[in-house]
């Protein structure tokens, strides 16, 4: 619990003081952070977006692309991790399916809308030029979907990031271990841990927008 | 230490029922033992955590995408302090106000908050800048001032952009409430946080849980019958 007698504005300054003297446990624990994050973003993406970049190409179902979405957002990341508790046990794995789930809907549905929303005047003068269906999709459709597709890993990252963080009351590791143990970390290291995480997340979205940047045709890169 | 912990020890495996003993799936008679005195209550905190953030949320959001709608200058500073705010991790942003503002309903409100700005005033604003060029400028052309036109015309007109925004904003609100337990003993999140440090109590975890997704999905679904009321030009033209 977190204790009355430490409320003061002083935390931070104490918070940096923390991360000096305690760099060795957080690059471990944010290694650690980032091993469950990678994992469950990587096979997330192996699932969701092959699926909603072939929707999106067939112009179908819809209606899985935003439901997906509405009842993503309507399991909440601590229920998502609590029920994989009682389900699977504690453990990297309970952890990893919680971080899935949460991760495939955003994923997915901007990919699907990403693909499906392409110019269909774009998509018939490519077909007009003699392209496959094969060609189509990766030479006019993909790339001119990738910034939306890029949004939805964005902000399945920022999800990942920060159920990852809460995944520590249910032995994930990482730096949500420090930031749910005041008592042994005091409350300096509780707020040293939550700028450390809210810096990664921070990291993790900035990456993704330049990644997307640079991936982009110019014509598809907006703003 | 895991907070909430300071409660009642649930489940009183004192006169517990083999189910509960057991810590079986799903424990029908410990969930009517507790509807009364833990789950009911935690719902109702839950609902008025969120409904006061989703309204304070809303009425910035409102402000600001108002605002950002006359000077085009801000949108950009505008969106970028919502998107900060949005990448924060849940569970740091409430640790992270602490030290400022105490374990409070405060810290909680201001957290949730933060995390409706985003998506309300992008969706306010989208939905303001969809407005056809030809409507505004029909109500120019009808004597209307820019205020009126914008009372009259163009927020009515950004109505289901506003309300999407809203069911968005509102899901995502019961979401994240369960993590206020962390903060403050309130909310569904308390009876997880109780039944995650009683050995994984499973009936309460599925039960408190349950309820939070059960929540959101009606929320949702309350939304869409509001927009439905809001917008009824909307529903005639697809009779």
């Amino acid at each position: 619990m977190i204790l009355a007698d430490q409320f003061r504005p002083g935390t931070f300054v104490d918070a940096f003081r923390f991360m000096g003297d305690n760099l060795d446990l957080l690059a471990h624990k944010t290694l650690e952070h980032m091993e469950l994050s990678g994992a469950a973003l990587g096979i997330a993406l192996v699932l969701a977006l092959p699926l909603g970049v072939w929707l999106g190409h067939l112009h179908r179902g819809s209606f899985v692309a935003i439901n997906a979405s509405n009842f993503g957002r309507a399991l909440p990341s601590l229920v998502l991790i609590a029920f994989g508790l009682t389900i699977l046990g504690i453990g990297f794995w309970n952890n990893t399916v919680a971080l899935v789930v949460l991760a495939i809907p955003p994923i997915l549905t901007n990919a699907f809308f990403g693909v499906d929303g392409v110019d269909r005047d774009v998509v018939e003068a490519a077909r007009g030029m003699g392209m496959t269906g094969r060609q189509m999709l990766l030479r006019v459709e993909l790339p001119l979907a990738l910034p939306l597709v890029f949004a939805g890993i964005r902000i399945a990252a920022i999800f990942v990031i920060a159920t990852a963080t809460i995944a520590a009351i249910a032995g994930g590791g990482g730096l949500g271990e420090i930031i749910v143990n005041q008592a042994s970390y005091r409350l300096a290291g509780v707020v040293a841990a939550s700028l450390w995480v809210s810096f990664l997340a921070f990291a993790a979205a900035g990456l993704l927008a330049v990644a997307q940047r640079a991936l982009s045709p110019r014509g598809a890169r907006g703003g | 230490m895991t907070p909430g912990a300071s409660g009642p020890v649930i489940p009183n495996f004192g006169h517990a029922s083999s189910c509960v003993t057991q810590n079986r799936f799903f424990c029908t008679d410990w969930f009517r033992a507790h509807w009364d005195d833990t789950l009911q209550p935690a719902l109702f905190e839950h609902i008025r955590l969120s409904a006061i953030a989703v309204a304070i949320g809303f009425v910035l959001a409102f402000a600001l995408a108002l605002v950002a709608y006359r000077v085009r200058r801000l949108d950009h500073p505008i969106g970028l302090a919502s998107d900060f705010l949005y990448t924060i991790p849940s569970l740091a942003l409430f640790q992270l106000l602490v030290p400022i503002t105490g374990l409070t309903v405060t810290t909680v409100e201001v957290a949730l908050v933060s995390y409706t700005l985003l998506i309300l005033y992008r969706n306010t604003l989208e939905g303001l800048r969809g407005v056809p060029e030809d409507v505004r400028e029909a109500a120019r052309g009808m004597g209307y001032t820019r205020t009126q036109s914008l009372i009259r015309v163009e927020i009515p007109l950004a109505v289901p952009a506003i309300v999407a925004g809203l069911r968005i904003a509102t899901v995502s609100t019961v979401s994240i409430a369960t993590v206020a337990a962390f903060v403050i003993p309130e909310g569904l999140g308390r009876p997880i946080f109780v039944a995650l440090s009683t050995n994984v109590f499973k009936t309460e975890i599925i039960a408190a849980g349950g309820l939070a997704i059960a929540l959101a999905l009606t929320a949702d679904g309350l939304l869409v019958v509001l927009q439905r009321v809001l917008t009824p030009w909307a529903r005639r033209q697809r009779l």
